[in-house]
């Protein structure tokens, strides 16, 4: 045989596998979901099985649905706070434990821990946290009695329904973010602090004429991976709030912490809507290859400038 | 005392209590594993008047029919460890195929995959469903709800991000070290499973990390592509499960649920290092 007919043979030998479960699980699946949405698909039918075209309804009756706008706003509301809350707690942290304390080799860890516990898992301990262990609190502390009554639940208003995914979506995700920053504040070089402080700079300046500019390829890994990681947010969601408590939005009753993910999926499997469903993953799917592609390149342009 | 001091003093303070509210959730989960159902339900915060409890309580989750304790943390065990061997095995080949062909297929096929990184689960997940269904019609070959499906949507899933990450090292490999072996008369094959793959251990462990705490606390494929009720089910398919059919039997839900991280912090203590390492190259690449 020889070399080149080998060469290639061996390329596709290699390939073929990964090829073969990538068709299979996302190739194929990817271009038959945009199609999907363009029809009457229903899981009672067969796949191919008297399908029509129905052009843009799935997608028409998504956006009248109040559930699916109030899912998008409190989506973005989440995914904002997320963000801005996850990058702050974990950008402390990392200066607190890359700062000399004793024991920070041990808080590193402890504040990591989170993020191995599957989302579902961390949901349902904090589920219990607001349920049971914050009420419980109420009777032990007369200050905060207010806490044992059912209707200052944190889970039974919306509005602290949502803060409770925000607080448990940077407990969650906070460690690992913080983990980033500790490898890029690692990563200045000491001539340049020792340089500053000789000059005379403070701590604060220190922190923000070197430390700052220097993790700015951090920030945009952080902010890139925050940001999908919140808008995708299904597990916590399942297990903490399961999209509820109940709440009126336009005229209709709706779940009040449904997150987009959660409402693609109550959409074809609580109301049967396959199709429509599938109209709202592409619409998820579209939002987030956009909001991915602007973020990296303002991102990509600040480096520049600094 | 010098202001530095105080400063420092602060910090040391202030990390201390947020390294205790950190961990204080995972506290009140042991805490009332070892309660009775009244105890956890009245008494939340406070210690457990007998610690023995949690012995009965993890007995009892242990042999439950409900929540299937050994068989789920079989499966999940031989569905992680399939899984992770043959992303590995199979993405570093395929990678090293990709850097060491430079032609246009080459270069298409690895842009593809990079690309499909930002398809999220959502918009595959039901066409995936009557997909394999179809497969299974057609070929005999049961992909929904047994471990073959499974093993085969991670592979699918997990491919994009390893290969990348094993791209970019290989690039870094001189090819001199394979021109020296074919002198030597290995085969294409044989440099790659003799020569590269071994050299490859630092992203072998990044790869196995990253995909090891994803697929080990995965909850929506195998709910999707395994089901509920199935003989198969993941440890978080059976927490889930479980806490639907005993709604606020706190004790036996946290038992199952302390149950269910045991394996995971023991794994975690055991490769600490490798994990945080992986963790942080994996996302920054």
């Amino acid at each position: 045989m020889s070399m080149k007919r080998e060469n290639s043979l061996v390329f596709w030998l290699f390939l073929a596998p990964v090829l073969v479960a990538f068709t299979v699980v996302i190739v194929i699946p990817f271009f038959l979901g945009v199609a999907y949405s363009f029809t009457n698909w229903t899981s009672s039918a067969k796949a191919d099985n008297a399908l029509q075209f129905v052009g843009l309804q799935n997608y028409l009756s998504s956006f009248k649905d109040p559930a699916f706008a109030h899912s998008f706003g409190i989506t973005i509301f989440y995914t904002v706070l997320n963000m801005v809350f996850i990058n702050l707690v974990a950008f402390s942290l990392a200066l607190l434990v890359t700062s000399k304390v004793r024991l920070r080799k041990i808080y590193r860890v402890g504040f990591f821990v989170p993020n191995l516990i599957g989302g579902l898992i961390l949901g349902y301990i904090w589920q219990f946290l607001f349920n049971n262990a914050v009420p419980a609190l109420g009777r032990l502390v007369p200050l905060f009695s207010f806490l044992t009554q059912a209707e200052n639940l944190i889970l039974a208003k919306n509005t602290s329904a949502i803060m409770a995914l925000v607080i448990v979506g940077t407990w969650q995700y906070a460690g690992y973010i913080m983990m980033i920053y500790i490898a890029a504040i690692e990563n200045v070089p000491v001539e340049l602090h020792e340089a500053a402080m000789i000059d005379g700079a403070s701590p604060l300046q220190r922190l923000k004429a070197i430390t700052l500019p220097m993790a700015a390829q951090a920030f945009t890994v952080t902010m890139f991976l925050t940001l999908v990681q919140s808008f995708k947010q299904f597990d916590v969601n399942v297990s903490l709030t399961s999209g509820g408590p109940s709440t009126m939005f336009q005229g209709k009753p709706i779940l009040g912490t449904e997150l987009l993910a959660l409402n693609i999926y109550n959409t074809a499997f609580l109301s049967n809507k396959l199709a429509e469903g599938q109209a709202r993953a592409v619409v998820f799917f579209l939002v987030l290859a956009i909001i991915s592609l602007i973020q990296v390149s303002i991102n990509k342009k600040k480096e520049l400038e600094l | 005392m010098s202001s530095a001091k105080l400063a420092r003093l602060a910090a040391e303070v202030v990390t201390l209590v947020l390294f205790v509210a950190f961990l204080f959730p995972f506290f009140l989960v042991l805490i009332n594993s070892a309660k009775t159902a009244f105890e956890v339900t009245q008494f939340p915060l406070v210690m457990p008047s007998d610690w023995s409890n949690i012995a009965k309580n993890v007995a009892t989750i242990w042999t439950s029919d409900n929540i299937r304790y050994p068989a789920s943390l079989y499966s999940s065990f031989i569905i992680t460890v399939v899984s992770l061997a043959a992303i590995s095995l199979l993405s570093s080949q395929a990678a090293w195929a990709l850097v060491r062909t430079k032609s246009k297929t080459s270069n298409i096929i690895f842009f593809v995959f990079v690309a499909a990184m930002v398809i999220p689960f959502q918009i595959v997940m039901f066409p995936l469903l009557s997909w394999l269904r179809a497969i299974t019609d057609l070929t005999g070959i049961r992909l929904l709800r047994s471990y073959a499906g499974m093993i085969l949507c991670y592979v699918g899933f997990g491919v994009s991000l390893s290969l990348f990450m094993y791209h970019g090292f290989i690039k870094s490999i001189p090819v001199e070290l394979e021109e020296a072996a074919t002198i030597d008369g290995c085969s294409r094959a044989e440099i790659f499973y003799r020569i590269i793959f071994p050299i490859l251990t630092p992203i072998h462990a990044t790869v196995l990390v990253l995909n090891g705490i994803w697929i080990w606390n995965d909850y929506l494929l195998p709910l999707l592509v395994l089901g509920k009720g199935n003989a198969i089910q993941t440890i978080p398919l059976a927490v889930s499960n479980f806490a639907g059919a005993f709604v606020k039997q706190w004790d036996l839900i946290l038992t199952a649920i302390l149950l269910a991280m045991v394996p995971v912090i023991i794994c975690f203590l055991l490769a600490q290092k490798y994990i945080v390492k992986g963790m942080v190259a994996g996302s920054i690449k």
